[in-house]
């Protein structure tokens, strides 16, 4: 009940912040000056924590995120690993000082559904029949949150991936577009989640032209939803880019280190 | 949970049979299976509705008790819902707290009504700030054959325009209970509908068999108006292209309007 209560508070205060001030001015510029297709500004770094075996961090507008990736090693307990290939264990965390208002570091209702969903959209990149019997542990923790928190996530999450050298068929990138002061607009920022009419978080693998996760909420009218996924695949897109440029970074910067 | 090469068996046997637009129990791709909903089945609840898809059986009570607004909305209801996989409905359920699939079926369920705005929580303010009805939507699994979320909504739906709401007048702050009733103000009617992907082909109304063996999952849920109000992707290791969820949102158009008809009489 206690859980459960938070989440409708989440959503509630979506409602009540409505009308408090115009999302979009006459030019079409949002309330940080992007326009209605441009991302906020990414940032991506990997192999950030010596102790994984794989990691990444991610900035994105104000959300600050950190990712590490275990495996594969064996897993525990032991009832829940398979026969034919591996288990992935996500845990998406929020830091109790990531928002506003102080969240306990007990694991939510959201927070149950996000690491289901997350997993979901990781899995179809990853072989996981090459490690039978064993687990890969990703552990996504928001040290701050400013919107669009689950596709950041999966951001991170797939350079972790990628940089624990798991076999991977595509990375995986996820971007929101959705619908604010009546406007579809991309990669949507705390103030716009919360205010807005509508929300569609994506995950996309580009090589693939597969969609691993796809959610929505709000109102949107089947054309109006087609288009938002259009748009959130643009941006997801142009992180891809991003995401390669820092996983080549870390072994220009390995080789530079060498010559020196 | 079958072996894999049990599940590999079942899943090569699945997708032969689709590619000729043929399933498991014979019906179409996108053929629901036998729907039969009971309104009002448990009368020490505000509001019940049973819902049978085929053999999966679903059970929706709602309580209704006096609580706290939300101080950010504090002249609004509030509506909370709550899932459980009952043991006794399937070898694969556990007892103890929801786990992470009773999570995401309660919260999808509670997205469809509360992003609908299917209850008017306004009308259930009875003093701002201080006191207001709050909702209790309780989805009980009693047995599990496939399509958990298309039958939990449908039910929840039932039972939330089951719900009598008894009279009252409020004395020196308290509330006080009169004679009579008065329905809950449910003002949308949101229909999920979920599609399974199996091999490169998209059905309705997954039974347990076809849901061992699916690739991936999504749930369309639709208000009365045809807008979409939640959708959530899920259940395996598969993907969607966006030509495929063009078309399943096409098809939940019509199939949510055919439903609705089913759950909300008249």
């Amino acid at each position: 009940m206690k859980a459960s209560k938070k989440k409708t508070k989440q959503e509630t205060e979506k409602k009540s912040a409505k009308k408090a001030e115009k999302l979009i001015d006459k030019k079409g510029v949002r309330l940080d000056g992007r326009k209605l297709d441009e991302l906020r500004p990414v940032k991506l770094e990997v192999g950030v924590i010596p102790n994984a075996d794989g990691s990444a961090y991610l900035e994105q507008g104000k959300n600050k995120i950190l990712v590490g990736v275990y495996g594969p090693k064996e897993a525990h307990p032991r009832h829940i690993a398979r026969q034919d290939r591996a288990v992935i264990q996500c845990r998406y965390h929020m830091a109790p000082f990531s928002v506003d208002e102080r969240k306990s570091p007990a694991p939510s209702r959201r927070d149950v559904e996000l690491s289901k969903v997350i997993r979901e959209a990781l899995e179809p990149a990853i072989f996981l029949e090459y490690y039978p019997k064993t687990a890969i542990q990703v552990y996504i923790e928001i040290l701050q949150a400013d919107g669009g928190t689950r596709c950041a996530g999966i951001t991170a999450a797939a350079l972790a991936l990628a940089d624990a050298g798991i076999p991977m068929r595509d990375l995986v990138v996820a971007c929101a577009a959705g619908k604010a002061d009546g406007k579809l607009m991309l990669d949507l920022m705390d103030t716009e989640d919360k205010v807005g009419e509508a929300d569609v978080p994506v995950a996309f693998m580009p090589n693939l032209n597969a969609i691993t996760l796809l959610q929505m909420d709000g109102n949107l009218s089947v054309d109006e939803f087609e288009n938002a996924i259009s748009m959130a695949i643009d941006g997801c897109k142009q992180i891809y880019a991003l995401q390669k440029e820092a996983l080549k970074l870390k072994y220009v910067a390995a080789e530079e280190a060498k010559e020196e | 949970m079958n072996s894999p090469i049990v599940v590999r068996i079942k899943k090569k046997r699945i997708v032969e049979l689709l590619a000729n637009g043929k399933r498991v129990d014979e019906r179409e791709p996108t053929e629901y299976r036998k729907i039969e909903l009971d309104s009002g089945v448990i009368e020490r609840a505000e509001g019940s509705a049973r819902v049978r898809l085929g053999k999966t059986d679903v059970m929706v009570g709602v309580k209704i008790a006096t609580g706290t607004p939300f101080s950010d909305v504090p002249n609004k209801g509030v509506l909370t819902v709550n899932a459980e996989l009952v043991p006794l409905a399937s070898p694969y359920f556990e007892p103890g707290p929801p786990g992470e699939n009773a999570v995401e079926l309660a919260r999808v369920v509670d997205r469809g009504i509360r992003e609908s705005k299917a209850i008017d929580l306004e009308k259930l303010c009875v003093e701002p700030g201080k006191l207001v009805f709050v909702v209790f939507v309780d989805v009980y699994i009693l047995n599990h054959d496939g399509n958990l979320i298309d039958a939990s909504t449908m039910a929840a739906l039932a039972a939330l325009v089951n719900t009598k709401m008894f009279k009252y007048e409020v004395e020196d702050g308290k509330i006080v209970k009169k004679p009579g009733y008065t329905p809950l103000p449910i003002v949308n009617y949101p229909i999920s509908v979920t599609f399974a992907k199996i091999g490169d082909k998209l059905v309705l109304d997954t039974g347990l068999d076809e849901e061992e063996v699916m690739d991936a999952r999504l749930t369309m849920t639709m208000d009365k108006d045809g807008k979409i109000c939640a959708i959530q992707k899920g259940g395996g290791s598969g993907y969607f292209t966006k030509e495929e969820i063009s078309e399943a949102a096409k098809i939940a158009l019509k199939k949510t309007e055919e439903l609705r008809k089913i759950v909300v009489k008249g």
